[in-house]
Protein backbone atom coordinates (compact mmCIF):
# COMPACT_ATOMS: atom_id res chain seq x y z
CA UNK A 1 0.00 0.00 0.00
CA UNK A 2 1.66 3.22 -1.12
CA UNK A 3 -0.19 5.49 1.27
CA UNK A 4 1.12 7.74 4.01
CA UNK A 5 -2.07 7.71 6.05
CA UNK A 6 -5.37 5.86 6.20
CA UNK A 7 -8.08 8.53 6.37
CA UNK A 8 -11.01 7.40 4.21
CA UNK A 9 -12.04 4.27 2.36
CA UNK A 10 -12.25 6.19 -0.91
CA UNK A 11 -8.46 6.49 -0.99
CA UNK A 12 -8.14 2.68 -1.19
CA UNK A 13 -7.89 0.95 -4.55
CA UNK A 14 -8.75 -2.67 -5.07
CA UNK A 15 -5.03 -3.44 -5.19
CA UNK A 16 -4.44 -1.63 -1.86
CA UNK A 17 -7.25 -3.57 -0.22
CA UNK A 18 -6.17 -6.93 -1.60
CA UNK A 19 -2.58 -6.34 -0.53
CA UNK A 20 -3.66 -5.73 3.09
CA UNK A 21 -6.08 -8.66 3.11
CA UNK A 22 -3.48 -11.03 1.62
CA UNK A 23 -0.94 -9.90 4.18
CA UNK A 24 -3.51 -10.36 6.97
CA UNK A 25 -4.13 -13.92 5.80
CA UNK A 26 -0.38 -14.64 5.87
CA UNK A 27 -0.08 -13.19 9.35
CA UNK A 28 -3.18 -15.08 10.52
CA UNK A 29 -1.63 -18.34 9.28
CA UNK A 30 1.75 -17.72 10.94
CA UNK A 31 1.70 -14.88 13.49
CA UNK A 32 5.10 -15.93 14.89
CA UNK A 33 6.83 -14.90 11.65
CA UNK A 34 6.28 -11.21 12.37
CA UNK A 35 6.63 -11.28 16.14
CA UNK A 36 9.80 -9.18 16.18
CA UNK A 37 9.29 -7.17 13.03
CA UNK A 38 8.64 -3.83 14.72
CA UNK A 39 10.50 -4.22 17.99
CA UNK A 40 11.33 -0.54 18.28
CA UNK A 41 7.95 0.75 17.10
CA UNK A 42 5.59 2.76 19.27
CA UNK A 43 1.97 3.28 18.27
CA UNK A 44 0.16 6.29 19.76
CA UNK A 45 -3.47 5.78 20.69
CA UNK A 46 -5.41 9.05 20.70
CA UNK A 47 -9.02 8.22 21.46
CA UNK A 48 -11.19 11.25 22.08
CA UNK A 49 -14.23 8.97 22.22
CA UNK A 50 -14.72 5.64 24.00
CA UNK A 51 -13.62 2.47 22.23
CA UNK A 52 -13.17 -1.17 23.16
CA UNK A 53 -12.63 -3.22 20.02
CA UNK A 54 -10.76 -0.72 17.87
CA UNK A 55 -8.41 0.43 20.59
CA UNK A 56 -7.69 -3.00 22.04
CA UNK A 57 -7.20 -4.64 18.66
CA UNK A 58 -4.72 -1.94 17.57
CA UNK A 59 -2.94 -2.41 20.88
CA UNK A 60 -2.80 -6.17 20.44
CA UNK A 61 -1.74 -5.77 16.81
CA UNK A 62 1.31 -3.61 17.52
CA UNK A 63 2.29 -5.83 20.47
CA UNK A 64 2.14 -8.93 18.30
CA UNK A 65 4.44 -7.15 15.86
CA UNK A 66 6.90 -6.64 18.70
CA UNK A 67 6.05 -2.97 19.33
CA UNK A 68 4.46 -0.98 22.12
CA UNK A 69 1.78 1.66 22.61
CA UNK A 70 1.60 5.07 24.17
CA UNK A 71 -1.91 6.03 25.15
CA UNK A 72 -3.35 9.52 25.53
CA UNK A 73 -5.90 8.11 27.96
CA UNK A 74 -9.35 9.62 28.24
CA UNK A 75 -10.15 13.19 27.26
CA UNK A 76 -10.90 13.94 30.92
CA UNK A 77 -7.37 12.98 31.96
CA UNK A 78 -5.54 14.74 29.10
CA UNK A 79 -4.59 18.27 28.06
CA UNK A 80 -7.65 18.37 25.83
CA UNK A 81 -9.53 19.07 29.03
CA UNK A 82 -7.41 22.23 29.35
CA UNK A 83 -8.53 23.39 25.92
CA UNK A 84 -5.65 22.13 23.77
CA UNK A 85 -6.46 21.96 20.06
CA UNK A 86 -6.32 18.67 18.18
CA UNK A 87 -3.65 20.19 15.90
CA UNK A 88 -1.41 20.79 18.93
CA UNK A 89 -2.12 17.43 20.53
CA UNK A 90 -1.13 15.45 17.44
CA UNK A 91 2.00 17.54 16.86
CA UNK A 92 3.12 16.76 20.40
CA UNK A 93 2.23 13.07 20.19
CA UNK A 94 4.05 12.52 16.89
CA UNK A 95 7.27 13.09 18.79
CA UNK A 96 6.50 10.06 20.95
CA UNK A 97 5.43 7.55 18.31
CA UNK A 98 5.98 6.07 14.86
CA UNK A 99 2.29 6.13 13.94
CA UNK A 100 -0.87 7.58 15.39
CA UNK A 101 -4.33 6.06 15.70
CA UNK A 102 -6.99 8.75 16.10
CA UNK A 103 -10.64 8.61 17.05
CA UNK A 104 -12.39 11.95 17.34
CA UNK A 105 -16.00 13.18 17.50
CA UNK A 106 -15.61 15.69 14.62
CA UNK A 107 -15.90 14.74 10.96
CA UNK A 108 -12.67 15.48 9.11
CA UNK A 109 -10.53 15.30 12.28
CA UNK A 110 -8.18 12.63 10.95
CA UNK A 111 -7.70 14.43 7.65
CA UNK A 112 -6.78 17.61 9.47
CA UNK A 113 -4.48 15.76 11.88
CA UNK A 114 -2.64 14.19 8.95
CA UNK A 115 -1.89 17.68 7.62
CA UNK A 116 -0.06 18.56 10.83
CA UNK A 117 2.15 15.50 11.33
CA UNK A 118 4.66 13.44 9.37
CA UNK A 119 4.01 10.05 10.98
CA UNK A 120 1.21 7.90 9.52
CA UNK A 121 -2.26 8.72 10.86
CA UNK A 122 -4.93 6.04 10.95
CA UNK A 123 -8.50 7.27 11.17
CA UNK A 124 -10.16 5.10 13.80
CA UNK A 125 -13.46 6.95 13.46
CA UNK A 126 -14.19 10.65 12.86
CA UNK A 127 -17.68 11.53 14.07
CA UNK A 128 -20.24 10.34 11.56
CA UNK A 129 -17.54 10.28 8.86
CA UNK A 130 -15.36 7.25 8.19
CA UNK A 131 -13.82 4.23 9.89
CA UNK A 132 -11.61 2.67 7.22
CA UNK A 133 -9.63 0.20 9.35
CA UNK A 134 -12.94 -1.36 10.40
CA UNK A 135 -13.73 -1.65 6.70
CA UNK A 136 -10.55 -3.62 6.04
CA UNK A 137 -11.49 -6.17 8.69
CA UNK A 138 -15.07 -6.24 7.39
CA UNK A 139 -13.79 -6.97 3.89
CA UNK A 140 -11.43 -9.62 5.23
CA UNK A 141 -14.35 -11.31 7.00
CA UNK A 142 -16.52 -11.15 3.87
CA UNK A 143 -13.74 -12.55 1.73
CA UNK A 144 -13.08 -15.43 4.14
CA UNK A 145 -16.77 -16.33 4.29
CA UNK A 146 -18.32 -15.72 0.90
CA UNK A 147 -15.70 -14.12 -1.35
CA UNK A 148 -15.65 -10.53 -2.55
CA UNK A 149 -17.05 -10.73 -6.08
CA UNK A 150 -20.52 -11.48 -7.46
CA UNK A 151 -21.93 -10.67 -4.10
CA UNK A 152 -25.18 -9.25 -2.71
CA UNK A 153 -24.81 -7.38 0.54
CA UNK A 154 -27.52 -5.80 2.67
CA UNK A 155 -26.36 -2.94 4.90
CA UNK A 156 -28.99 -2.15 7.50
CA UNK A 157 -29.63 0.30 10.32
CA UNK A 158 -28.25 3.80 10.80
CA UNK A 159 -26.85 4.58 7.37
CA UNK A 160 -26.83 8.31 7.94
CA UNK A 161 -24.51 8.54 10.92
CA UNK A 162 -22.88 5.10 10.72
CA UNK A 163 -19.22 5.66 9.88
CA UNK A 164 -18.54 1.95 9.42
CA UNK A 165 -21.32 1.93 6.81
CA UNK A 166 -19.89 4.91 4.90
CA UNK A 167 -16.42 3.39 4.66
CA UNK A 168 -17.64 -0.10 3.83
CA UNK A 169 -20.02 1.07 1.09
CA UNK A 170 -17.29 3.14 -0.56
CA UNK A 171 -14.70 0.34 -0.40
CA UNK A 172 -17.15 -2.19 -1.84
CA UNK A 173 -17.37 -0.18 -5.06
CA UNK A 174 -13.97 -1.70 -5.93
CA UNK A 175 -15.61 -5.11 -6.24
CA UNK A 176 -18.48 -6.68 -8.15
CA UNK A 177 -21.02 -6.16 -5.39
CA UNK A 178 -24.73 -5.33 -5.40
CA UNK A 179 -25.34 -3.09 -2.39
CA UNK A 180 -28.78 -2.96 -0.74
CA UNK A 181 -29.27 -0.24 1.85
CA UNK A 182 -32.03 -0.91 4.35
CA UNK A 183 -33.02 1.83 6.77
CA UNK A 184 -35.83 4.07 7.98
CA UNK A 185 -36.40 7.14 5.76
CA UNK A 186 -34.79 9.45 8.32
CA UNK A 187 -31.53 7.47 8.46
CA UNK A 188 -30.77 6.98 4.76
CA UNK A 189 -27.27 7.48 3.37
CA UNK A 190 -26.05 11.10 3.51
CA UNK A 191 -25.61 13.09 0.32
CA UNK A 192 -21.80 13.09 0.43
CA UNK A 193 -21.57 9.29 0.60
CA UNK A 194 -24.21 8.91 -2.10
CA UNK A 195 -22.13 11.27 -4.27
CA UNK A 196 -19.03 9.08 -3.89
CA UNK A 197 -20.99 5.89 -4.56
CA UNK A 198 -22.52 7.29 -7.74
CA UNK A 199 -19.13 8.56 -8.89
CA UNK A 200 -17.70 5.08 -8.42
CA UNK A 201 -20.51 3.55 -10.45
CA UNK A 202 -21.86 1.57 -7.49
CA UNK A 203 -24.78 -0.78 -7.95
CA UNK A 204 -27.03 0.31 -5.11
CA UNK A 205 -30.67 -0.02 -4.14
CA UNK A 206 -32.47 1.38 -1.15
CA UNK A 207 -35.17 -0.31 0.89
CA UNK A 208 -37.15 0.37 4.02
CA UNK A 209 -37.85 -3.30 4.84
CA UNK A 210 -35.36 -6.15 5.15
CA UNK A 211 -37.86 -8.75 3.93
CA UNK A 212 -37.74 -7.19 0.44
CA UNK A 213 -34.17 -8.38 -0.10
CA UNK A 214 -33.18 -10.84 2.61
CA UNK A 215 -33.57 -14.05 0.53
CA UNK A 216 -31.07 -12.87 -2.09
CA UNK A 217 -28.36 -11.68 0.29
CA UNK A 218 -24.94 -13.29 0.81
CA UNK A 219 -24.05 -10.84 3.61
CA UNK A 220 -26.25 -8.89 6.02
CA UNK A 221 -24.34 -6.10 7.76
CA UNK A 222 -26.35 -4.85 10.73
CA UNK A 223 -25.65 -1.57 12.55
CA UNK A 224 -27.09 -0.03 15.66
CA UNK A 225 -29.80 2.60 15.52
CA UNK A 226 -29.05 4.97 18.35
CA UNK A 227 -31.66 6.37 20.68
CA UNK A 228 -30.27 9.90 20.47
CA UNK A 229 -31.05 10.11 16.74
CA UNK A 230 -34.76 10.35 17.49
CA UNK A 231 -36.70 13.18 19.07
CA UNK A 232 -38.81 10.91 21.24
CA UNK A 233 -38.61 7.52 22.86
CA UNK A 234 -41.78 6.08 21.32
CA UNK A 235 -40.66 6.87 17.79
CA UNK A 236 -37.26 5.35 18.49
CA UNK A 237 -38.67 2.12 19.89
CA UNK A 238 -41.09 1.72 17.05
CA UNK A 239 -38.55 2.34 14.31
CA UNK A 240 -35.60 0.52 15.88
CA UNK A 241 -37.85 -2.50 16.42
CA UNK A 242 -38.35 -2.84 12.67
CA UNK A 243 -34.62 -3.25 12.11
CA UNK A 244 -33.88 -5.93 14.68
CA UNK A 245 -33.25 -9.50 13.67
CA UNK A 246 -33.85 -12.79 15.45
CA UNK A 247 -33.85 -16.46 14.52
CA UNK A 248 -37.33 -16.14 12.96
CA UNK A 249 -36.21 -13.29 10.69
CA UNK A 250 -33.39 -15.47 9.38
CA UNK A 251 -35.72 -18.26 8.27
CA UNK A 252 -36.17 -16.28 5.08
CA UNK A 253 -32.41 -16.11 4.55
CA UNK A 254 -29.94 -18.34 2.76
CA UNK A 255 -28.19 -20.85 5.04
CA UNK A 256 -24.83 -19.47 3.89
CA UNK A 257 -25.72 -15.88 4.74
CA UNK A 258 -23.03 -14.14 6.82
CA UNK A 259 -24.60 -11.90 9.47
CA UNK A 260 -22.10 -9.21 10.41
CA UNK A 261 -22.10 -6.31 12.88
CA UNK A 262 -19.28 -3.90 13.79
CA UNK A 263 -20.37 -4.23 17.47
CA UNK A 264 -21.25 -3.19 20.09
CA UNK A 265 -24.79 -4.43 19.60
CA UNK A 266 -27.56 -3.52 21.95
CA UNK A 267 -30.71 -5.30 20.87
CA UNK A 268 -30.55 -5.24 17.08
CA UNK A 269 -29.39 -8.88 16.93
CA UNK A 270 -31.14 -11.26 19.31
CA UNK A 271 -28.61 -13.38 21.30
CA UNK A 272 -30.41 -16.49 20.00
CA UNK A 273 -28.82 -15.74 16.60
CA UNK A 274 -25.33 -16.19 18.12
CA UNK A 275 -25.54 -19.99 17.95
CA UNK A 276 -26.69 -20.06 14.30
CA UNK A 277 -24.20 -20.84 11.54
CA UNK A 278 -24.93 -17.44 9.98
CA UNK A 279 -23.59 -15.46 12.96
CA UNK A 280 -20.24 -14.03 11.86
CA UNK A 281 -19.85 -10.96 14.08
CA UNK A 282 -17.51 -12.38 16.73
CA UNK A 283 -15.24 -13.84 14.05
CA UNK A 284 -15.39 -10.39 12.45
CA UNK A 285 -14.25 -8.73 15.69
CA UNK A 286 -11.39 -11.23 16.09
CA UNK A 287 -10.20 -10.47 12.57
CA UNK A 288 -9.42 -6.96 13.79
CA UNK A 289 -6.03 -8.11 15.04
CA UNK A 290 -4.48 -9.77 11.95
CA UNK A 291 -5.96 -7.10 9.66
CA UNK A 292 -4.63 -4.25 11.80
CA UNK A 293 -1.26 -6.02 12.00
CA UNK A 294 -1.22 -6.08 8.20
CA UNK A 295 -2.28 -2.43 8.03
CA UNK A 296 0.42 -1.35 10.49
CA UNK A 297 2.94 -3.41 8.56
CA UNK A 298 1.95 -1.61 5.35
CA UNK A 299 2.19 1.87 6.89
CA UNK A 300 5.26 1.31 9.09
CA UNK A 301 7.32 -0.49 6.46
CA UNK A 302 7.47 2.82 4.58
CA UNK A 303 8.98 4.48 7.65
CA UNK A 304 12.51 4.31 8.92
CA UNK A 305 12.28 2.96 12.42
CA UNK B 1 -26.07 53.23 -23.06
CA UNK B 2 -25.43 56.93 -23.71
CA UNK B 3 -23.62 59.16 -21.24
CA UNK B 4 -26.95 60.75 -20.34
CA UNK B 5 -28.21 57.37 -19.21
CA UNK B 6 -25.10 56.33 -17.34
CA UNK B 7 -25.95 55.41 -13.79
CA UNK B 8 -22.31 55.24 -12.74
CA UNK B 9 -19.47 57.01 -14.47
CA UNK B 10 -16.53 55.30 -16.09
CA UNK B 11 -13.56 54.54 -13.91
CA UNK B 12 -10.02 55.54 -14.75
CA UNK B 13 -8.14 52.53 -13.35
CA UNK B 14 -9.37 49.35 -11.76
CA UNK B 15 -11.69 46.42 -12.42
CA UNK B 16 -15.23 46.27 -13.75
CA UNK B 17 -17.12 43.06 -13.05
CA UNK B 18 -19.97 42.94 -15.53
CA UNK B 19 -22.77 40.44 -16.21
CA UNK B 20 -23.15 39.49 -12.58
CA UNK B 21 -26.44 37.64 -12.05
CA UNK B 22 -29.06 40.16 -10.90
CA UNK B 23 -29.05 40.68 -7.15
CA UNK B 24 -25.64 39.07 -6.51
CA UNK B 25 -23.43 42.18 -6.51
CA UNK B 26 -23.18 42.46 -2.75
CA UNK B 27 -22.28 38.79 -2.51
CA UNK B 28 -19.60 39.36 -5.12
CA UNK B 29 -18.12 42.12 -2.97
CA UNK B 30 -18.35 39.88 0.04
CA UNK B 31 -16.49 37.09 -1.78
CA UNK B 32 -13.79 39.54 -2.79
CA UNK B 33 -13.53 40.77 0.78
CA UNK B 34 -14.33 44.32 -0.31
CA UNK B 35 -16.34 46.13 2.33
CA UNK B 36 -15.25 49.71 1.71
CA UNK B 37 -12.93 49.84 4.69
CA UNK B 38 -9.78 49.83 2.52
CA UNK B 39 -10.74 53.17 1.01
CA UNK B 40 -11.16 51.89 -2.56
CA UNK B 41 -13.78 53.58 -4.73
CA UNK B 42 -16.54 51.02 -5.26
CA UNK B 43 -19.66 51.43 -7.42
CA UNK B 44 -22.47 48.98 -7.54
CA UNK B 45 -25.32 48.87 -10.03
CA UNK B 46 -28.02 46.33 -9.39
CA UNK B 47 -30.82 44.84 -11.44
CA UNK B 48 -30.34 46.72 -14.70
CA UNK B 49 -31.73 45.20 -17.90
CA UNK B 50 -29.42 42.80 -19.75
CA UNK B 51 -30.04 41.05 -23.07
CA UNK B 52 -28.20 37.98 -21.88
CA UNK B 53 -29.24 37.73 -18.23
CA UNK B 54 -32.59 39.52 -18.01
CA UNK B 55 -31.35 41.52 -15.06
CA UNK B 56 -27.71 42.00 -14.24
CA UNK B 57 -25.50 43.70 -11.69
CA UNK B 58 -22.26 45.56 -12.33
CA UNK B 59 -19.48 46.15 -9.81
CA UNK B 60 -16.70 48.67 -10.35
CA UNK B 61 -13.65 48.68 -8.11
CA UNK B 62 -11.29 51.60 -8.57
CA UNK B 63 -7.51 51.39 -8.35
CA UNK B 64 -7.39 47.67 -7.89
CA UNK B 65 -6.78 45.07 -10.59
CA UNK B 66 -8.25 41.77 -9.50
CA UNK B 67 -6.33 38.63 -10.41
CA UNK B 68 -7.91 35.70 -12.19
CA UNK B 69 -7.64 33.49 -9.11
CA UNK B 70 -9.39 36.14 -7.03
CA UNK B 71 -12.27 36.43 -9.43
CA UNK B 72 -12.73 32.79 -10.38
CA UNK B 73 -14.50 32.12 -7.13
CA UNK B 74 -17.18 34.59 -8.25
CA UNK B 75 -18.15 32.03 -10.89
CA UNK B 76 -19.81 29.99 -8.17
CA UNK B 77 -22.56 32.61 -7.78
CA UNK B 78 -22.20 34.53 -11.06
CA UNK B 79 -21.11 32.08 -13.77
CA UNK B 80 -21.64 34.56 -16.61
CA UNK B 81 -19.57 37.35 -15.07
CA UNK B 82 -16.96 39.12 -17.18
CA UNK B 83 -13.92 40.84 -15.75
CA UNK B 84 -12.64 44.01 -17.39
CA UNK B 85 -9.32 45.48 -16.34
CA UNK B 86 -9.31 49.23 -16.93
CA UNK B 87 -6.26 51.46 -17.38
CA UNK B 88 -6.65 55.14 -18.26
CA UNK B 89 -10.35 54.60 -19.07
CA UNK B 90 -9.59 51.83 -21.58
CA UNK B 91 -10.38 48.15 -21.27
CA UNK B 92 -6.97 46.50 -21.48
CA UNK B 93 -8.06 43.00 -20.59
CA UNK B 94 -11.41 41.23 -20.72
CA UNK B 95 -11.88 37.77 -19.26
CA UNK B 96 -14.64 35.36 -18.34
CA UNK B 97 -14.59 33.70 -14.95
CA UNK B 98 -13.66 30.01 -14.77
CA UNK B 99 -14.86 27.58 -12.15
CA UNK B 100 -11.99 27.07 -9.70
CA UNK B 101 -11.01 23.57 -8.54
CA UNK B 102 -11.04 24.52 -4.89
CA UNK B 103 -12.25 27.35 -2.70
CA UNK B 104 -10.07 27.97 0.34
CA UNK B 105 -10.93 30.04 3.40
CA UNK B 106 -14.04 31.62 1.94
CA UNK B 107 -17.00 29.47 2.90
CA UNK B 108 -17.88 28.02 6.26
CA UNK B 109 -18.99 24.40 6.41
CA UNK B 110 -22.69 24.01 7.25
CA UNK B 111 -21.93 20.78 9.11
CA UNK B 112 -21.53 22.01 12.69
CA UNK B 113 -19.72 18.81 13.55
CA UNK B 114 -17.03 19.40 10.91
CA UNK B 115 -13.49 19.83 12.25
CA UNK B 116 -13.29 23.21 10.47
CA UNK B 117 -15.93 24.49 12.91
CA UNK B 118 -14.03 23.29 15.98
CA UNK B 119 -11.64 26.18 16.67
CA UNK B 120 -8.73 24.38 15.06
CA UNK B 121 -6.01 26.31 13.19
CA UNK B 122 -7.27 25.20 9.78
CA UNK B 123 -8.86 27.05 6.87
CA UNK B 124 -11.99 25.71 5.26
CA UNK B 125 -11.45 24.04 1.91
CA UNK B 126 -14.14 23.11 -0.59
CA UNK B 127 -13.68 21.15 -3.79
CA UNK B 128 -15.82 22.37 -6.67
CA UNK B 129 -17.91 19.47 -7.97
CA UNK B 130 -20.71 19.19 -10.52
CA UNK B 131 -23.40 19.50 -7.86
CA UNK B 132 -21.87 22.52 -6.11
CA UNK B 133 -19.01 22.54 -3.63
CA UNK B 134 -17.91 19.83 -1.22
CA UNK B 135 -16.07 20.20 2.09
CA UNK B 136 -12.66 18.57 1.70
CA UNK B 137 -12.69 17.63 5.39
CA UNK B 138 -16.14 16.20 6.15
CA UNK B 139 -17.57 15.66 2.66
CA UNK B 140 -20.66 17.83 3.15
CA UNK B 141 -22.00 19.11 -0.17
CA UNK B 142 -23.44 22.62 -0.56
CA UNK B 143 -25.67 22.74 -3.60
CA UNK B 144 -27.71 25.90 -3.24
CA UNK B 145 -27.43 29.40 -1.84
CA UNK B 146 -23.68 29.31 -1.66
CA UNK B 147 -23.54 32.97 -0.72
CA UNK B 148 -25.22 32.27 2.62
CA UNK B 149 -22.19 30.19 3.57
CA UNK B 150 -19.65 32.93 2.98
CA UNK B 151 -17.59 33.27 6.13
CA UNK B 152 -17.92 36.87 7.36
CA UNK B 153 -14.43 36.77 8.93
Amino acid sequence: MRQDHLITATQLSRADIEAVLDRAAEIDADPGAVADRYREAVLALCFFEPSTRTKMSFETAIKRLGGATTDMGTVESSSVKKGESLADTVRVVEGYADALVLRHPSEGAAKMAAEFVDVPVINAGDGAGQHPSQTLLDLYTIRENVGLDDLSIGIMGDLKYGRTVHSLAEALTNFDVRQHFISPESLKLPRGVRFDLHNSGAQLREHTALEEVLPELDVLYVTRIQRERFPDETEYEQIAGEYQIDADTLELADDDLAVMHPLPRVDEIDPAVDSLSQATYFEQAHNGVPVRMALLDALLSEEEL
Amino acid sequence: MSDRELRVSKIRNGTVIDHVSGGQALNVLSILGIDGSAGLGVSVVMNVPSDRLGLKDVVKVEDRELSQSEVDVISLIAPEATINIIREFDVVEKNRVDRPETVIGLLSCPNRNCITNANEPVETKFDVVDEGVRCAYCGTIIREELATHIDPE
